[in-house]
């Protein structure tokens, strides 16, 4: 249990060095780091499968994808930095604030005194989310159709 | 047979794709998308008939996953079909390029799954799953001409989607964490016997919150004038007419009307939103100068009715609620296709530098009289009917004051919409004898069958009663 408030934490410490982070390359870091954290969590799960698929897949492949596509790009001065920073900590201040005050309300719920745990509904978690979820996998066929046509629509100039 | 709804639109889209000689998907592209989409809404109009579908799934045997259809789902399949062919008919005119055609129809396709598939869903998550494509091929049509504006459309419509991604996946978090699966049964079940009914309950309000923004009611209406208004012509008609209503609206449909049970403060929640819609998005299009924006904003005003009925919760007030999404969609889609037949012709929207284009284009000007008095609710259009629902079920629910004042926004709706009228067709302007022409027939056709489709319904309505909205009311539990 400790050991899981402790990949909480971090994950959601990840998630708001991303969010909050000026330059592109620092908030890549932060997801990536974020699905490090998820992947461990589904390890300890008994996940192994989804684990190994969030590490490779979010935290190897996105984030050299997202590499890439910020080498294209143009670096910030420091002083746009320094701008931005104090505009977004301004923007974002109270973020931390709500997302302790909502995992608190939530941590209470469950630990009180009358909260039973929802019954196991039975099987392994792999065929729960999966065996029965065929039509979501076209969908998100569907989907990954839709970010290619994405690509050739929008970059079609570059081709030319 | 509903499988095939789903697997045919896919199956065309990869063969268009394949590397064929001398550009064979390209050609076929529009022929075949048109075709599907007739057979598309034959089978929804056999199915609302006939009380059952037109015949039997030929690969039921050989198919792992299952879809799952009742009287709300063929309405909606009709509707996406009678749009999205009006869309793909304007697209024949509006990109000159025939790249920008194949590319157009190839994201209307993908469009047309996400919506096929969230129709056919019978799972939160799987409704979920399918939004989001239809949403990613949107991000993607209104920046289709990668112009300023478009992009800054689609910026919006991406961040405000990915705030209710993350809701809707919250709620989908607290249906697991109440016991239940996520398929509507289980969420209704256990908002009733699971020993934590809250986490089902606020598990919905989260869902219920992103379809909010998906549908673009107020206050989470930001998003949704840029992107329409930027928007290519043919898109503009796809998005107004059913993609945020097939993604939001139907979404709140099936979540109140057979999914969470009656809840107070939901119905409260609901009725105040959709008067608040009504209201803010008829003044603001009052002051619009901008014809597509007008159409916009009057999508949030007519949209607050939907939401409005389904606040009532009664059975006649559902039926209301789908029949006036109907309507909507085929009177909204009517519009901007005449928006997008005017704009063809100027090279802009702004009606302050339009008037007097009633003797070029008479057939453009006759088919925005027929939208424009569905839209205000004028009999015996479509439009009135659906209206006169809404306001009987309020009435009978006794929302006295919620009935009276959506009959007086009507009336808003009217003044907005013949000042529209006045400066865009009959009022002597810049245009006044000015060398316009009538719109080609690849956007009069449109105009016209979705013209003659708003009077149909409104003349046939005894008919549309019977089949499609007596089904209709069953569904509420």
């Amino acid at each position: 249990m400790t050991v899981d408030l402790i990949l909480l934490g971090l994950l959601v410490l990840a998630a708001l060095w991303a969010v909050l982070s000026v330059r592109l390359m620092m908030s890549v870091i932060g997801l990536a780091a974020v699905s490090v954290a998820v992947s461990l969590l589904m390890f300890r799960l008994d996940a192994p499968y989804a684990a190994m698929f969030e590490l490779s897949v979010c935290a190897g492949l996105i984030s050299v994808i997202f590499f890439v596509a910020i080498s294209f790009t143009k670096r910030l001065t420091a002083e746009d930095i320094r701008t931005h920073r104090k505009e977004r900590l301004r923007k974002t201040v109270w973020l931390p604030f709500l997302l302790a005050g909502l995992a608190i309300l939530l941590v209470a719920r469950l630990k009180s005194p009358g909260f039973a745990p929802a019954p196991d509904p039975g099987g392994d978690v792999r065929t729960l989310l999966w065996g029965g979820r065929h039509l979501d996998l076209i969908g998100q066929i569907v989907t990954l159709l839709a970010g290619a046509f994405g690509v050739v629509v929008l970059f079609k100039e570059k081709n030319r | 047979m509903q499988s095939l709804l789903i697997l045919v639109p896919l199956v065309c889209l990869m063969l268009f794709n394949l590397p064929w000689k001398r550009g064979v998907g390209q050609a076929v592209s529009f022929g075949a998308g048109l075709a599907f989409l007739a057979a598309q809404a034959a089978a929804a109009l056999w199915a609302m008939l006939s009380g059952g579908e037109p015949f039997a799934d030929p690969l039921a045997g050989f198919l792992v996953f299952k879809t799952s259809a009742d009287g709300l789902t063929w309405v909606m399949l009709l509707t996406i079909a009678v749009v999205a062919a009006s869309s793909l008919a304007v697209s024949r005119a509006a990109f000159t390029d025939e790249k920008d055609r194949f590319y157009f129809a190839n994201l209307l396709f993908v469009s047309v799954i996400g919506m096929n598939g969230a129709a056919l869903s019978g799972d939160l998550f799987t409704l979920y799953v399918f939004f989001e494509a239809a949403s990613v091929a949107s991000f993607i049509l209104i920046a289709f001409r990668r112009g300023m504006a478009g992009l800054e459309g689609a910026f919006k419509y991406l961040v405000m989607s990915t705030v209710a991604t993350v809701l809707m996946l919250t709620g989908v978090g607290f249906f697991m964490l109440a016991g239940a699966g996520t398929s509507f049964a289980e969420v209704r079940a256990a908002c009733l016997q699971s020993a934590h009914p809250e986490f089902a309950r606020v598990g919905g309000l989260a869902f219920m919150a992103g379809l909010f923004i998906k549908g673009g009611m107020v206050p989470f209406h930001g998003w949704l004038p840029d992107a329409y208004g930027t928007a290519p012509g043919p898109v503009s008609v796809l998005l107004a007419g059913i993609v945020t209503k097939a993604t939001g609206v139907y979404g709140l449909i099936r979540l109140t009307g057979s999914v969470l049970p009656m809840m107070p403060e939901v119905q409260t929640l609901l009725m105040t939103l959709g008067i608040v819609s009504i209201y803010a998005g008829a003044l603001a299009a009052i002051g619009q100068s901008d014809y597509k924006r007008m159409l916009a904003y009057s999508s949030i005003s007519q949209v607050g009715y939907i939401v409005l009925a389904l606040g009532c919760r009664t059975p006649l007030a559902l039926a209301g609620a789908v029949f006036h999404l109907l309507n909507h969609a085929v009177f909204k889609s009517l519009l901007f296709s005449n928006a997008a037949a005017v704009e063809s012709r100027l090279g802009h929207n702004d009606m302050n530098r339009m008037g007097g284009l009633q003797a070029q284009m008479p057939w453009s000007s006759l088919s925005a009289v027929i939208g424009l008095l569905s839209t205000a609710g004028i009999p015996p259009l479509g439009g009135f009917w659906s209206k006169v629902i809404i306001l009987l079920a309020l009435w009978q629910a006794g929302f006295h004051a919620a009935a009276v004042l959506a009959l007086a926004a009507s009336l808003l709706t009217l003044a907005y919409f013949l000042s529209m009228q006045r400066r865009v067709f009959f009022a002597k302007g810049t245009e006044t004898g000015s060398a316009v022409t009538e719109a080609g027939a690849a956007y009069l056709w449109p105009q016209l069958a979705l013209a003659g489709l708003t009077a149909a319904i409104g003349i046939g309505f005894p008919f549309v009663y019977r089949f499609l909205l007596t089904p209709i009311q069953q569904l509420l539990w």
